[in-house]
């Protein structure tokens, strides 16, 4: 069988996502021997080109030469797999969608550095269809692994649809909000981390975005009856996910 | 032609984040050197306005994936200092544990996975392994114990999600820490080996007369804090860092450039530390040092990757020593309540000083903030040394003339990713 065709690229992000594929210590040389690697730049100055099998993204996509650079990107490939909250949903510098500053006409700034930037961050879905995503700021390096694993194999990725509250209840821990009244995001999370935040003491903050079937509207309420107030809510939703729907209706509808 | 292009790399690879770099050839004067940043900025200085402090150490440390506990440090040690929190000195010691954490990996991944291809002759370290794969296998396994580290403290090796204003949410027991140390044992013998590695390259040389600036803290090889110090003698608190140093922009770069006032670039990172901190170095590395020829003063970018390495020996004999001290801290977070003020705060990234500083309202929200990271800081003089390096480029076939330009940039490690996180509200007002 011919080796898969791997392309690693980075738009807007922190780099962190693709770190992820060289710490995994232990699996990267021969995960990296079961591919054809042909584009990584942050790994090696070969570049082979398209087309690609799979095409591993990060970032947002928030300049204009950014867009061009995606759509190439997808009809290069067979599969564009989204990798972590920039790329699935904005990052965390979509927060500035938010803000006035993502409504300013670029052309009212004199700096060209300012002028390249797209008025707002989007993620990659919103210009190409995205065949994977692999959630979490950053992803976690065990669905990263996963994920390859199924590829390699020919088989569909899968990926656990439940919330991060059912990872904290395998752990064993003591409930945050019912016990404290400490804000946590656990109930509305896409699960991934492990329950990482409340293992630690403290509140979940949505790297991974919104789990599946999120009824954030009564979550909040509940959350107010454990004495959370609700900018606080607001504030926690308006993080790594804050673009992504669910999160980002009730912060609309709420303040 | 009055212009040529002498070199231009295209996409810089090997490097954390994107960018290029052009040498352009005049009728008159000198060469234009421009290390282009293209990389959209990510205004994290704007959102940050109206966020609590509480918030900004897991906000900013998602500027940069390979080097978050710096912004986490850094962060907090600016609130730390406005409110007039009293740290645990069990919790400094194990930030410092995380710290020396992103230091190993961080410093592992240049060192063999971004820097050695260039003098491996290979594209990349996979393409090393298969001639040496007993030592990139050890290099992953000296990178693994950084993440281990960073994990064990932190949670995960990208973005810890342990530190707090005041302390730490819940310290690692003495378990979980102890049962590394077989392995950071057997590593800090291995990592001599892979030192020697590293210095068999044949390196280029560019002995010059840089401004070298970095943090000096008394107790220690600083880290975590300290004063700003420089080879000009230098000697400011970090609230002074804006009165000696300005940035300013240009227009190939969506990264801010940075000179000393009145002066001219500068350099920060780990040859600004050895040669100001030298004494502090840990004795084992100092010895290391000494085997290989190394003493202070240091102004060779070339010899960066050999002090990195030495950096990883000081890291590993450090972290050994506190892991094995380690006490559960029995109160790892301090009380603390939010006051109004302009704070500042500083550590040593692995690439170098990183600063910060934040002006907080009543309501202890985020009124201004501004950060300014080490890639950000050395841009001006990367380019500097690239200058220094036009004869030889010019003498040199277009290869050679493309892959030294690349490597005098490489050696700064260069994170394009921090340096372009900035575009802050105000910088129209910022200094042409």
């Amino acid at each position: 069988m011919a080796k898969l065709k791997l392309g690693v690229f980075k738009f807007s992000s922190c780099d962190g996502c693709q770190l992820s594929i060289l710490d995994a210590e232990d699996e990267l040389l021969s995960l990296l021997d079961k591919v054809e690697l042909r584009d990584f730049l942050e790994a090696s100055s070969a570049s082979a080109g398209a087309p690609y099998d799979i095409a591993l993204v990060e970032g947002s996509v928030s300049a204009l030469e950014e867009v061009e650079r995606i759509v190439r990107i997808r009809k290069e490939s067979k599969m564009l797999v989204a990798i972590g909250a920039c790329a699935t949903s904005g990052g965390l510098q979509a927060l500035r969608n938010w803000s006035r500053l993502g409504l300013v006409e670029p052309a009212v700034y004199p700096e060209p550095a300012a002028a390249r930037a797209l008025e707002k961050a989007f993620p990659l879905s919103d210009f190409v269809a995205v065949d994977f995503e692999l959630r979490g700021c950053p992803v976690s390096k065990t669905q990263l692994l996963q994920f390859f694993a199924s590829a390699l194999r020919g088989a569909k990725p899968r990926l656990p649809t439940s919330a991060v509250c059912f990872e904290c209840k395998r752990e064993g821990n003591v409930c945050l909000v019912v016990a404290g009244g400490t804000p946590c995001l656990g109930p509305v999370t896409a699960a991934g981390c492990g329950a990482l935040c409340p293992s630690r003491g403290r509140g979940c903050y949505g790297c991974f975005g919104p789990s599946d079937d999120v009824n954030l509207d009564s979550y909040a309420t509940w959350l107010t009856a454990h004495g959370v107030d609700r900018q606080s809510i607001g504030l926690l939703l308006k993080g790594a996910n804050s673009m992504s729907p669910e999160f980002r209706r009730w912060v609309e509808k709420n303040g | 032609m009055a212009r040529r292009v002498m070199v231009d790399t295209g996409p810089l690879a090997r490097v954390e984040g994107e960018g290029s770099l052009s040498i352009v050839g005049k009728k008159t004067g000198s060469p234009e050197v421009k290390l282009n940043i293209f990389e959209p900025p990510r205004f994290f200085e704007a959102f940050l306005r109206g966020r609590r402090a509480e918030e900004v150490p897991d906000l900013v440390s998602r500027i940069c994936g390979i080097c978050p506990v710096a912004y986490q440090i850094s962060s907090l040690n600016a609130f730390e200092g406005l409110f007039g929190v009293e740290v645990d000195e069990q919790v400094r010691r194990l930030r410092r544990i995380l710290y020396y954490g992103e230091w190993i990996e961080s410093h592992a991944l240049h060192v063999f996975m971004l820097a050695a291809p260039d003098f491996a002759g290979a594209p990349d370290a996979m393409a090393m392994a298969k001639n040496d794969p007993g030592l990139v296998k050890e290099a992953l396994t000296l990178k693994k114990m950084g993440n281990n580290l960073v994990s064990a403290v932190g949670g995960r090796e990208i973005h810890p999600v342990s530190l707090k204003i005041g302390g730490i949410y819940r310290a690692p027991s003495k378990e979980a820490l102890s049962s590394l140390l077989p392995e950071l044992e057997r590593l800090r013998v291995s990592v001599r080996k892979m030192v020697a590695f590293i210095s068999s390259f044949q390196r280029p040389s560019l002995e010059r007369d840089a401004t070298l600036v970095c943090l000096h803290d008394p107790a220690r090889y600083a880290i975590d804090g300290g004063e700003i110090v420089s080879n000009q003698g230098l000697r400011l608190p970090p609230s002074a860092f804006e009165d000696n140093f300005e940035e300013y922009q240009v227009d190939y770069s969506s990264a801010l450039h940075s000179r000393t006032k009145g002066g001219g670039s500068y350099m920060v990172g780990p040859l600004a530390r050895f040669s100001l901190n030298f004494e502090q170095l840990n004795p084992v590395a100092r010895g290391l040092a000494g085997d290989l020829g190394l003493k202070p003063p240091l102004n060779d970018p070339f010899q960066g990757i050999l002090v990195r390495a030495l950096e990883i020996v000081h890291a590993l004999e450090e972290t050994a020593r506190e892991v094995s001290e380690y006490a559960r801290p029995t109160r790892p977070s301090a009380p603390y309540l939010a006051k109004a003020g302009t704070c500042f705060g500083v550590s040593e990234a692995p690439r170098g000083l990183l600063y910060h500083t934040y002006t907080v309202n009543a309501r202890g929200l985020i009124e201004r903030a501004k950060i300014v990271p080490p890639t950000a800081q050395n841009q001006a003089r990367m380019e500097d040394d690239v200058r220094l390096l036009v004869p030889r480029i010019m003498e040199s076939d277009a290869d050679e003339a493309r892959k030294l330009g690349e490597m005098a940039i490489r050696n700064y490690d260069p994170c394009i990713s921090c340096a372009t996180h900035f575009l802050r509200l105000d910088v129209q007002k910022a200094p042409a």
